[in-house]
């Protein structure tokens, strides 16, 4: 194991009172709790993690937080976790860990790990608990308004958690961060969130956030989920998400020891740990010199500050003339050695127009802190479509103007200085909190710190040598390796637009998604284009478009507890026992288990179809047909309102009869279809297509409150209510008399599409329908749900002698096929009329409808539409795929002729015991003209032949229907 | 994710609504009398302006009843919230009252 040679003896917000032990790449290394893995790194001396993506370079660890490029892990574990940034993931005892380049693996293992999910609602989001979030926070908690503060980090004070000299009120800042961290906890309103990222912002304040729980834990605590993903709708906002430290772009700039200076700061104070013993400092900016201040309160050598600015400002004067440390304008880096790791830096000097001037210089040191500037944190502002504009000032994009009910505080609205931050940051806390509704008044903490002061933005300092065009070492973005030369590249084939030239260079693609380098791209491409004619300023060339989420969040956290068995409720019927118990295979309809079919020992699926087949046409067989969606109607108007919504008359259909019926939208294609029974004078009990069983009642809804409110009709769902038996075969009637001895079951005094209300046998009250989805004699018997499985016993008893067999859904689907019965869905697709279907009998000439008008449109009307028919393989032996294409014989066929005429497709396709070959379903254009033509339908890479037919293949005359 | 207020219900997500399209286009009192060309104007043709507009929603998961809401379509605003023919406070934009029945 190493030692933690870089550690400082004493300082940082580690617990030096316990040593953890990890490995990354196999190399076991110490740190203690409060590190994150970069900074235990760091500690042990190591800088170098994975190489780049492509290029193969050596890179080190360049920042603190999750801008980080390059310091990428996956993270070891049952399930180990791909692209995780070392700086930002927490140090914990026995962590494993791999470095990557640039690309992570997906663990094909099942997560063992729960997640979760929060749905709140808040006055006041504060996000980002640094010295502005803090702020709003207590100014908004101040006057009784429910507050959330939420910040990335392990502990609230963003910023503050690395500062050195900053004070507040009088004290070190850090001692003001404790004391408001302790009064908002105080606060029973208040909820306080570290370690939890707001990655997406969403319409009327909707933010996710997603909370690490368990990440930092030693030993996971195994009732807590892993990850929280909160829900919030927040009355207002506060966007207090700091900014973004930008590097800066020389020849060799991704060279390992080469770090944002802030990110240097960070590993010092908060930390403990010297990450060089010799550091060149490189700015552009006042920020810098906090990190020269402290370097050399902790003895670390600073050879040389380089200040890019013509003039030295007041805060880089003074920390020449107090800590003596030569400090010099206008000078910038121009190349770096090493070994990797930096061993020296070339310096030269760079005239306003940013060219190079004069000799060169190399310093010896063993890192390089870089300050290109600051990039306030917009995103979560930009992905409301909050405007941004260019501040010259501080040289960033910064919010232009608020999204309504939200408001952008400290640096993330481009305010670096401590005390102005303070200030605003506890106006807009008043303000949020006032609008809600609970105003208050207390002043504001006063800051001092926070200097940025005058910036020089530097975009690109020129190479040695060559052209922009030849700058490959000149690094835009470290993760997708990307350099000046590939951003004039782009610019050289014409590109002006930041999007285009992102998606060009997939610069800002990455895993950090642009954060250090997309306002450096933006720079850069402003350098490219400052030559042609009306060079665009950078402000007009912007930013690419931030988008959710802020940092990469893992599916299983979006995906929560909706997985497995709860990704989809199932639904089942009261005999749903009595399937399993039987053998059933299932398939899903509308979220309802419905039994597929019944295999009995050693048989296929095909033999079990073929032998239920058999017995519903030749015996008795029975089915759930439970889920069928089931609507009453009720009302004066029922008969009139369903009048109007389908094809046919209902207003005059007799109590006690039941018809067919098929409803179609305005534009006169089928939507669903369905027996419909009149209960009595204002009452109707309509059924609908398992699938299309909350559509339809939502199409009632929808037409009787929005178009006919003077109706008197009302409609419930009475799906779940019955339960329903199929009794199908020319032996059913023997089956039903035996289950309803009450009831005369003869063809006489019970006639196809009529229905009794009866006791059965067993007592229990049940309404008997003659309706048939096969063609043959059939019953349905509907009782109570409650006692759903006790009918089903008592008719599969009731048919025992006379082998009644169960059947599920594919011989359902065969047996209604082979009469050439659609399936509202499988057989339409919304496309389709029931002329089409050649089903105009269903279509009344009478009355209007939902639809009709649209019968009389050139489109509907004309005779070369698709029509529903039946396909039988010539062969008689193929069984085509259902979707298979249809075309005529001789069609063009070489690439030459474009693209083959199709006539239609296959829309159902089984094997049929009855026929004793298989057939299809199909719609084809003229269809109904061609019966009898042979069309060819590819399947792979063969031509199948098949016959065109009518689509009622089995017992055309009708014969079977009474038994 | 919208919060629409149902006129009955308050103020709910976004997810327990049903988006029914542009309000007051009303189904045709008498749609034999139309031309073609009128009837696929009713079909098939919907505004789509950049700003406020007039849509039908449905508190699908909650009371199940339809109303009409005024939204911005380029903020996603919501300006007004009614069950009538027209919103009281008239908003630019929006289509004059007239039609008496339902919201649509």
């Amino acid at each position: 194991m190493t030692a933690q040679t870089r550690r400082l003896p004493d300082g940082g917000r580690i617990d030096r009172g316990r040593e953890l032990t990890f490995t990354v790449d196999n190399v076991e290394y110490a740190g203690h709790p409060g590190d994150t893995v970069a900074s235990a790194l760091l500690a042990n001396g190591r800088m170098e993690v994975g190489s780049s993506i492509y290029l193969g370079r050596p890179r080190g660890i360049v920042a603190a937080g999750a801008e980080e490029p390059n310091a990428l892990l996956q993270v070891g574990g049952e399930c180990s976790e791909p692209m995780v940034p070392a700086t930002v993931r927490a140090l914990v005892d026995g962590l494993g860990a791999r470095t990557l380049s640039g690309l992570g693996h997906l663990d094909p293992a099942s997560d063992p790990e729960q997640y979760d999910k929060r749905f709140v609602h808040t006055d006041v989001l504060v996000i980002g608990a640094g010295p502005a979030g803090l702020a709003a926070a207590t100014a908004a908690a101040t006057g009784g308004a429910r507050v959330i503060l939420l910040d990335e980090q392990a502990e609230l004070g963003g910023s503050l958690l690395a500062s050195g000299e900053e004070r507040v009120d009088g004290r070190p800042a850090l001692e003001w961060v404790a004391d408001v961290t302790a009064r908002l906890e105080a606060f029973h309103a208040v909820t306080l969130l570290a370690r939890t990222t707001a990655f997406g912002s969403y319409d009327d304040n909707y933010v996710l956030a997603v909370e690490r729980r368990t990440d930092h834990l030693d030993e996971p605590l195994t009732h807590l989920s892993r990850q929280r993903l909160w829900h919030i709708r927040a009355g207002q906002v506060v966007i207090a998400t700091g900014a973004h430290e930008r590097p800066l772009v020389f020849a060799g700039n991704d060279r390992p020891g080469v770090m944002l200076a802030d990110a240097v700061r960070t590993y010092l104070n908060r930390y403990a740990v010297s990450v060089g013993d010799r550091v060149v400092v490189a700015t552009t900016n006042d920020s810098a010199y906090h990190l020269v201040g402290d370097l050399l309160a902790a003895g670390v050598d600073v050879p040389v500050v380089l200040d890019a600015r013509p003039v030295l400002s007041e805060r880089a004067a003074e920390t020449a003339v107090s800590h003596g440390v030569p400090v010099r304008p206008r000078a910038v880096v121009v190349a770096t050695h090493g070994d990797p790791r930096v061993s020296a830096v070339e310096i030269s000097e760079i005239d306003d127009g940013g060219q190079l001037v004069g000799g060169r210089d190399t310093v010896d040191c063993d890192t390089l802190a870089v300050s290109g500037g600051w990039s306030p944190v917009v995103h979560l502002h930009s992905q409301r479509q909050g405007k941004l504009t260019w501040n010259a000032g501080i040289a960033g994009f910064v919010p232009d103007g608020v999204v309504r009910n939200q408001l952008v505080v400290g640096s993330a609205a481009g305010e670096f200085d401590l005390d102005a931050t303070l200030a605003a940051a506890t106006d807009a806390g008043f303000e949020a909190a006032g609008r809600q509704g609970y105003p208050a008044d207390v002043a504001a903490s006063r800051g001092v710190g926070g200097w940025c002061g005058p910036v020089r933005p530097v975009w690109l300092v020129p190479g040695l040598d060559g052209e922009p065009g030849e700058w490959r070492e000149h690094f835009v973005d470290q993760q997708r390796d990307q350099t000046v030369a590939d951003v004039w590249r782009a610019t050289g084939t014409g590109m002006r637009n930041v999007e285009h030239v992102k998606r060009y260079t997939s610069i800002g693609t990455g895993q950090d998604q642009g954060r250090t380098s997309g306002v450096v791209a933006t720079g850069v491409i402003a350098a490219a284009l400052a030559g042609s004619g009306a060079a665009p300023d950078i402000g007009e060339i912007g930013v690419a478009s931030y988008r959710a989420p802020y940092t990469p969040v893992p599916f299983a956290t979006i995906a929560g507890r909706e997985r497995g068995d709860l990704f989809d409720p199932t639904r089942t019927t009261p005999v749903h026992g009595w399937h399993v118990d039987h053998g059933a295979e299932f398939e899903v309809v509308g979220q309802w288990l419905r039994p597929w079919y019944y295999p009995q020992q050693g048989e296929s699926m095909d033999d079990a179809v073929r032998r239920e087949c058999r017995a519903a046409r030749t015996g008795v067989a029975m089915m759930d047909v439970t889920t069928l969606g089931k609507i009453e109607v009720r009302g004066r108007d029922a008969g009139e309102f369903l009048n109007r919504i389908y094809t046919n008359a209902f207003k005059k259909l007799a109590v006690g009869s039941a018809r067919y019926g098929v409803m179609c939208r305005p534009d006169g294609m089928m939507f669903d279809d369905g027996v419909n029974l009149r209960l009595s004078e204002d009452r109707y009990f309509l059924t609908t297509s398992t699938g299309g069983a909350a559509g339809v009642l939502d199409w009632l809804e929808e037409w009787s409150q929005t178009e006919w409110p003077d109706l008197d009709v009302v409609f419930t769902s009475v799906t779940e209510q019955w339960t329903t038996v199929a009794v199908v075969g020319p032996r059913s009637r023997e089956v039903v008399s035996r289950v309803a001895p009450d009831l005369d079951v003869s063809g006489e005094a019970f006639p196809f599409m009529a229905f009794r209300e009866t006791t059965l046998a067993s007592g229990l009250p049940a309404r008997v329908c003659r309706i048939s989805f096969s063609g043959e004699l059939a019953f349905e018997i509907n009782a109570s749900g409650w006692y759903g499985r006790a009918l089903w016993e008592d008719v599969y008893a009731a048919g025992h002698d006379l082998g009644i067999t169960p059947y599920g859904t594919e011989t359902m689907h065969v047996l209604r096929a082979e009469k050439g019965y659609p399936i509202a869905g499988q057989d339409t697709d919304g496309t389709v009329t029931p002329q089409d279907l050649g089903m105009g009998w269903v279509v009344s000439k009478t009355k209007d409808f939902v639809g009709k008008r649209s019968y009389s449109r050139a489109d509907t009307a004309r005779g070369d539409r698709k029509h529903l028919v039946g396909v039988l393989p010539v062969d008689g032996s193929t069984r085509l795929p259902e979707g298979t294409q249809l075309v005529a014989p001789g069609s063009p066929s070489a690439p030459t002729d474009g693209p083959v005429p199709m006539l239609g497709h296959v829309t159902s396709s089984y094997q049929s015991e009855a026929l004793g070959r298989p057939f299809g379903l199909a719609l084809v254009k003229s269809g109904r003209e061609r019966f009898g033509e042979v069309l060819l339908a590819p399947i792979g890479d063969r031509l199948v032949e098949v016959e065109v037919t009518s689509p009622v293949l089995y017992d055309p005359e009708g014969t079977k229907r009474d038994g | 994710m919208l919060l629409l207020t149902c006129p009955w219900c308050g103020p709910r997500d976004e997810t327990e609504y049903h988006y029914g399209g542009q309000a007051h286009v009303p189904y045709p009192e008498d749609p034999a009398a139309l031309s073609d060309e009128e009837w696929a104007q009713y079909l098939f043709y919907r505004d789509n302006p950049e700003g406020p507009y007039a849509e039908r929603w449905s508190h699908s998961l909650g009371c199940r009843r339809w109303f009409n809401v005024v939204r911005d379509t380029a903020t996603y605003e919501v300006l007004a919230v009614y069950t009538g023919a027209s919103p009281d406070s008239q908003v630019p934009g929006t289509p004059t009252p007239g039609h008496p029945g339902g919201p649509r």
